[in-house]
């Protein structure tokens, strides 16, 4: 540590650290724009001009920009000095000469770091008198907004779109002041983490156009801490809502998960909340809306008369609410309502990481390893999140390198510069080319058995007691040598692995070269693809099909069944007898899907926005969600309509709930510490979910009551639908909404962490429920190599990133950027049945029936004898991955787009 | 051996196009090599040059022998990370006014390689790389033959003159723009990125071109080496008339009755070149002043005419040597409108990478140009000395924009009845 003097005061600071970000950490108001805490310093825009001072009797010092200038012990700054004071003001009329004054109509106003910056700095005059330089702006698709003319060119979009998310079409063209920001073309930004630049940006030239439909500013959004429901890593959300609507995601900063950034599923997926297709009200026999009251006596009359009742969880809702299924039907009678096989994996995955040994990293910690294995998974379509700290983890080798060459970690060009010498490695084996291929040192493409042998063979040149396939080819083992010695000499490798693979053979080879890790930082991570897969596969119960046999053999009358569409689980023939066996279907839901079409009493959930409960990642850490405002009655969480119809609930409100369902299963004892509960008081008040501006809290609903009606009441969290009660000590990962004085946008998150990218004081949203212990024996249950079969193809289903996940199909951006229906085919298999792009090619199942026809699309690194499909299936249609098909071509190319015939 | 006075252009004369290598090698050419590579270490080849006294000719004159001795020399690769190096030689001759290199690449080629193997062979570089800019036709031509003919005589590839040494050159043209001439910009845009330039440190001794150690230097500079290492380091000092060493191109643009390009010793005093070798000013103009260097020096006057061209003295003059090429401007030329016209170059030449580059040079142009139009107020004069403070050596990311404001700031000091005489009748200045 240095002892650094900051216009008299002394500070104590990490020697080497770059002198802006230990002035943020300290609470300084230094004003910068194109430094960025997880993307370094690059010296670009000049604003946090400081004065640093020579030795100790240096009265006048020189200019240095922060941003460059490392803390060494016994220095002397100024932030205060004039003579930097007046640079700094100059500097940001300079960035203001051909900015727009249009906050009252910009999208950023009121969250704007060029406005704070602008503020904090002085500037207040324009002496410009010429014409401001003006660019046409682009359509860059459903996600985002282009407003070209407010930039400052600070260059942080480019930044983080190309050099830190990897993307290629987000460029900057032309120079001197007419640089331009924008895609070669007018089209939807390509890479799947193109929203943060909404946050990334300054100002407002790249906005949220989700949001433009439905504005409002952020002091008029009513807000609570939320996790992402859309894939299983369990990123924190801040969303916000305003008359009733759920509006937009942004990021909500926590240090161990998301750090500074969301995926573009996760933040633009929320408009389901909004959608037409909500259920509202109670409906009886799909038909009758009925009364609360109605539907309450209706579901508790029909649990005493009937004979035998079921109850079907689901991944993506609470554990809370699957709690209460589960003691309203009773242990026996309670399946989490996973797809057969996935329960396998998934209850595989957790007595992995629970018993394996091998510990299990949060995202900030995949963000060190140094070296990297992916067995079978599309991380950027199964896990989005999770390819961006792998993407960022490629780069430790050339930290380190930049390390011995005393190049500061943070230059963040210079550090780049040398990727062109060393990266660490990353090993991808995958069906097909992923979109971490350009970080790749090695691929393979294989069937997923493929995949699974090569593991197994992987670990085995790891640690000779591993067991190893009778036979492998050369290639094969060449490979395998290669990446088992990278993977040796690493400090920290890692593992990934997941389910989308559907095979218990990939997971085992993943836990098998875990295992066979000599480093004692090795890590194993799994992509697992809902929300709560793992709180699931945590509480257990019978498979589906066991369900399915309850309600089949007689030996059950009625199923409830929560948050869950059979139809994704199951082959529809299934599905259907069971439903129709039923005597009594109640399903609670909040969207209408095919299975509740099926209910006798459908029941209006609360989605996340509206509800509370806790959630487990693939990290096996719990989080909480808070509802973001009140459900519109009749609108309830299931947990609420689960205790209504318990005759005595051992619980009356949410914190009894989350406790009674800590004491049943010791894995999840600490969930009731995840959050502090309802009686949680600061000063003597709620937080409050509305910020000290919120606006027109007495007009809003004057056109339908002139009386203020009283806020709804919050009886369930520490929060309440309010403007009123003290924020300033909160913790800050209770905090709704992330400001701080002079400091409205987003960047005001440097005045909560302990450190630049460091934890939030006080502690990251959360806690992990297990640490890794024990040891598992070899898994030795190798499959046979894959071999393609004439005229037979085996399919492999390919997650996508929009397009994969129930929910936010049903928010319309997404379902736009969903991908095609397509029959992916090797070249040769695409020559061999006389097919190019395009034809349309009828697919029949074993029994040689045709199931759907698709048009074809080349992919020339799917290997032989798989066919790889994308796109949303219909819902009716059940295709596993590993069935095998056969495959007719039926049409040449046509030049309508191409249509799915069932 | 005969000593000369003009090593550098001893070979351009009116009889001969342009030195074929055998022309080269008649005056002495590749002889310094030959001592070099059978004589001397590499790190002795560093000191001879450090000895020498040469400083860079590209305009900043940091000591070249210097620049080399940063360069990480160790050749285990275990103990080091780098297993190449690099010379960039920089020869994208942007600067307005400047045309020495030109002359040097164009008529005798061989000087330039010579001086690029040596360099090589000093830091122990496997690949060198000639920047040239792109306008430079008959010099790329003539550098593509003479490297043909270098290989084709062993002073180029492998095994160089039965060494162990290997040396690749590659000539490189620039798609253009002056901020290329910028070395890490330069480096940026031989990688195929944008030319920006880099943040210093790293510097590109440490990590240049890949990352990788890399020594740039001007193409006058690398013509020196040669000779330095033929000649002896004492002959190249006593070539020089004051605190420098060697001889210097220099050269005088404008009004003058003879403008042209001259080896003359380093220090020799300004007004020898202007009235002597450019033969004075055309009949009916005066010297008003005149840019050093090129066009990013500060004016001089008539006052300074007395002045010794090295960089010492001139610094001290309140100006730069530069490049050694004069602007001269004369009593009937406007300095308000020279000045904008250097100021839309720069501006236009702005990578527009940092803020006061980016917005303070067309800032800048426009406040000029409305000075010229008549639209000119008084405090624009504040204005302007405010951008030249905001462009101020170091607060900018790189030297473009200080360099850009250099004429502007002496043009304001010595000439600012010519900016104020713009106002004269302009109603807000008689409001005054």
């Amino acid at each position: 540590m240095a002892i650094i003097e900051i216009d008299g005061n002394h500070y104590e600071a990490p020697e080497g650290q770059s002198l802006l970000s230990v002035c943020l950490s300290f609470g300084l108001n230094l004003p910068y724009f194109c430094w960025h805490p997880a993307m370094g310093s690059v010296g670009a825009c000049r604003q946090c001009a400081i004065i640093q001072y020579h030795n100790a009797e240096d009265k006048k010092g020189r200019l240095v920009m922060a941003c460059m200038t490392p803390v060494a012990d016994a220095m002397r700054i100024s932030i205060d000095d004039n003579q930097a004071r007046r640079f700094r003001r100059e500097n940001i009329e300079l960035l203001m000469i051909n900015h727009p004054h249009d906050c009252p109509v910009c999208e950023e106003g009121g969250e704007c770091h060029l406005q704070d910056m602008t503020v904090m700095s002085g500037h207040t005059v324009r002496r410009y008198r010429g014409q401001k330089r003006t660019h046409a702006n682009q359509y860059l698709g459903p996600f985002i907004n282009h407003e070209m003319n407010r930039c400052i060119a600070c260059y942080r979009c480019v930044r983080f779109y190309d050099d830190y998310a990897g993307g290629k079409d987000l460029q900057v063209f032309g120079m001197h002041n007419n640089v331009y920001f924008g895609r070669f073309d007018e089209g939807a930004l390509e890479n799947e983490f193109s929203g943060n630049l909404v946050e990334v940006c300054p100002t407002g030239v790249f906005t949220d156009r989700t949001f433009s439909a439905r504005y409002a500013r952020k002091w008029d959004l009513q807000t609570a801490p939320s996790i992402c429901i859309h894939c299983g890593l369990g990123c924190n959300t801040a969303p916000g809502e305003r008359y009733g609507q759920l509006r937009r995601i942004v990021n909500r900063y926590n240090g161990d998960v998301n750090g500074y950034f969301l995926c573009d599923r996760g933040r633009f997926g929320y408009d389901f909340v909004n959608s037409s297709e909500r259920i509202r009200k109670p409906l009886l026999d799909n038909r009758t809306e009925i009364t609360q009251q109605a539907a309450e006596q209706h579901f508790r009359t029909l649990f005493q008369t009937a004979k035998g009742v079921i109850g079907i969880g689901s991944p993506r809702a609470s554990l809370e609410a699957n709690f209460a299924l589960r003691a309203l039907v009773g242990e026996e009678n309670f399946f989490p309502g996973f797809n057969d096989t996935e329960q396998t994996l998934l209850s595989t995955i957790f007595t992995l990481l629970r018993n394996g040994g091998i510990h299990t990293p949060s995202l900030r910690e995949v963000e060190q390893a140094d070296a990297v294995l992916i067995l079978g998974e599309d991380v950027t379509h199964s896990a989005p999140r999770l390819a961006l700290s792998l993407r960022q983890s490629a780069r430790n080798a050339a930290f380190e390198l930049a390390r011995r060459m005393k190049i500061l970690p943070w230059q963040d060009a210079a550090v780049r510069e040398l990727k062109t010498q060393t990266q660490s490695p990353v090993f991808i084996a995958s069906a097909r080319a992923t979109r971490l291929d350009d970080i790749a040192t090695n691929i393979f493409h294989g069937s997923p058995e493929d995949i699974a042998r090569l593991g197994f063979v992987i670990a085995h040149c790891l640690d000779n007691q591993a067991p190893a396939p009778e036979s492998m080819s050369d290639a094969e083992k060449a490979l395998a040598t290669t990446i088992a010695a990278e993977l040796k000499q690493a400090k920290c490798p890692l593992v990934v692995s997941g389910t989308s693979c559907s095979s218990l053979a990939v997971i085992q080879a993943a836990y098998n070269i875990a295992k066979a890790l000599p480093s004692k930082d090795k890590q194993l991570t799994f992509a697992v693809p809902e929300c709560n897969s793992l709180g699931l596969a945590i509480m257990r119960g019978g498979r589906l099909q066991q369900a399915f046999e309850r309600i089949n053999e007689g030996l059950a009358d009625s199923v409830i069944i929560l948050e869950n569409d059979l139809y994704r689980r199951a082959p529809s023939q299934k599905v259907d007898l069971f439903l129709n066996s039923a005597a009594h279907v109640v399903v609670i839901d909040s969207l209408e899907n095919e299975t509740a079409k099926h209910a006798e009493l459908l029941l209006p959930a609360a989605t996340f926005a509206e509800s509370e409960g806790t959630l487990v990642n693939n990290e096996v850490r719990a989080q909480r969600y808070f509802p973001v405002y009140a459900a519109t009655e009749p609108v309830h969480g299931s947990w609420q309509w689960l205790t209504g119809a318990m005759e005595n609930p051992e619980w009356h409100h949410h914190d009894g709930l989350t406790a009674a369902c800590a004491d049943a299963f010791p894995d999840l004892a600490a969930i009731e510490q995840v959050a502090p509960g309802a009686d949680y008081r600061f000063k003597g008040s709620k937080i409050p979910r509305q910020p000290d501006r919120y606006s027109g809290r007495t007009a809003m609903f004057a056109n339908i009551n002139v009386r203020e009606p009283p806020p709804p009441q919050d009886l369930e969290t520490p929060f309440s639908f309010s403007m009123e009660g003290v924020t300033a000590q909160v913790p800050p990962a209770l905090l709704p909404v992330i400001r701080a004085p002079g400091w409205n946008s987003n960047q005001a998150i440097n005045q909560f962490e302990e450190g630049v990218e460091g934890h939030l004081r006080g502690g990251d949203a959360g806690i992990r429920l297990i640490e890794a212990s024990g040891t598992l024996p070899w898994f030795n249950d190798i499959p046979p190599a894959f071999k393609a079969e004439q005229g037979q193809w085996r399919i492999v289903l390919l997650p996508h990133i929009f397009g994969s996940e129930e929910l936010s199909l049903h928010s319309p951006p997404i379902a736009e950027r969903q991908p095609g229906h397509y029959a992916l085919l090797n070249p040769l298999d695409a020559q061999a049945l006389g097919a190019k792009n395009g034809d349309q090619m009828e697919i029949s199942d074993s029994t040689e029936a045709p199931v759907i026809t698709l048009p074809v699309q080349i992919e020339k690194t799917l290997p032989r004898g798989l066919l790889g499909l994308t796109g949303v299936l219909p819902k009716n249609l059940q295709m596993n991955n590993s069935d095998h098909v056969t495959l007719k071509k039926v049409a040449e190319e046509t030049e309508n787009h191409p249509e799915i015939y069932l | 051996m005969e000593k000369m006075d003009k090593p550098l252009t001893k070979n351009i004369r009116p009889d001969l196009a342009f030195a074929t290598v055998a022309d080269y090698e008649s005056t002495g050419g590749y002889q310094g090599l030959r001592k070099a590579i059978r004589e001397l270490q590499p790190k002795e080849v560093q000191q001879w040059v450090k000895d020498s006294g040469l400083r860079g000719r590209g305009g900043a004159g940091f000591s070249t022998g210097l620049k080399w001795s940063l360069v990480p020399m160790s050749d285990s690769a275990n103990d080091s990370p780098h297993p190449n190096r690099y010379v960039i030689v920089n020869a994208d001759e942007m600067e307005p006014g400047t045309f020495k290199d030109r002359l040097l690449m164009e008529k005798d080629p061989h000087q330039l390689i010579e001086g690029i193997i040596l360099t090589a062979y000093a830091i122990q570089a496997g690949a060198a790389y000639i920047f040239l800019r792109g306008e430079y036709h008959l010099a790329a031509q003539r550098l593509d033959n003479a490297l043909l003919e270098a290989q084709s005589k062993g002073y180029l590839g492998e095994h160089i003159l039965n060494s162990e040494f290997n040396l690749k050159i590659y000539l490189h043209t620039s798609a253009g723009r002056y901020i290329c001439g910028e070395e890490t910009a330069l480096i940026n845009a031989l990688e195929g990125k944008r030319a920006n330039p880099r943040a210093k440190p790293p510097h590109p001794v440490v990590s240049g071109l890949w990352g990788k150690p890399t020594v740039v230097n001007n193409v006058e500079t690398l013509c020196n080496v040669p000779h330095i290492l033929n000649y002896g380091v004492q002959w190249f000092k006593e070539l020089a008339l004051g605190a420098d060493t060697g001889t210097k191109l220099f050269g005088a643009s404008g009004r003058v009755k003879r403008p042209g390009l001259w080896e003359l010793p380093m220090g020799i005093p300004i007004r020898e070149i202007i009235e002597e070798h450019a033969g004075g000013m055309q009949d009916g103009y005066k010297l008003r002043g005149f840019l050093p260097g090129g066009a990013s020096t500060d004016f001089l006057l008539p006052e300074h005419l007395d002045v010794a061209a090295d960089f010492e003295a001139v610094a001290q003059a309140g100006s730069r040597l530069g490049t050694g090429t004069m602007v001269i401007l004369d009593d009937q030329t406007c300095p308000v409108q020279m000045v904008l016209n250097l100021e839309e170059f720069f501006a236009q030449e702005s990578c527009g990478w940092c803020t006061p580059c980016r917005d303070g040079l067309p800032w800048t142009v426009t406040l000029l140009r409305d000075i010229i139009n008549g639209r000119g107020r008084i405090e624009d004069l504040d204005i302007l000395a405010g951008l030249v403070r905001m462009m101020g050596p170091g607060n900018t990311f790189c030297a473009l924009a200080p360099g850009a404001m250099e004429p502007l700031q002496s043009a304001l000091k010595y000439f600012r009845e010519d900016f104020e005489r713009y106002m004269v009748g302009n109603k807000l200045l008689e409001a005054d």
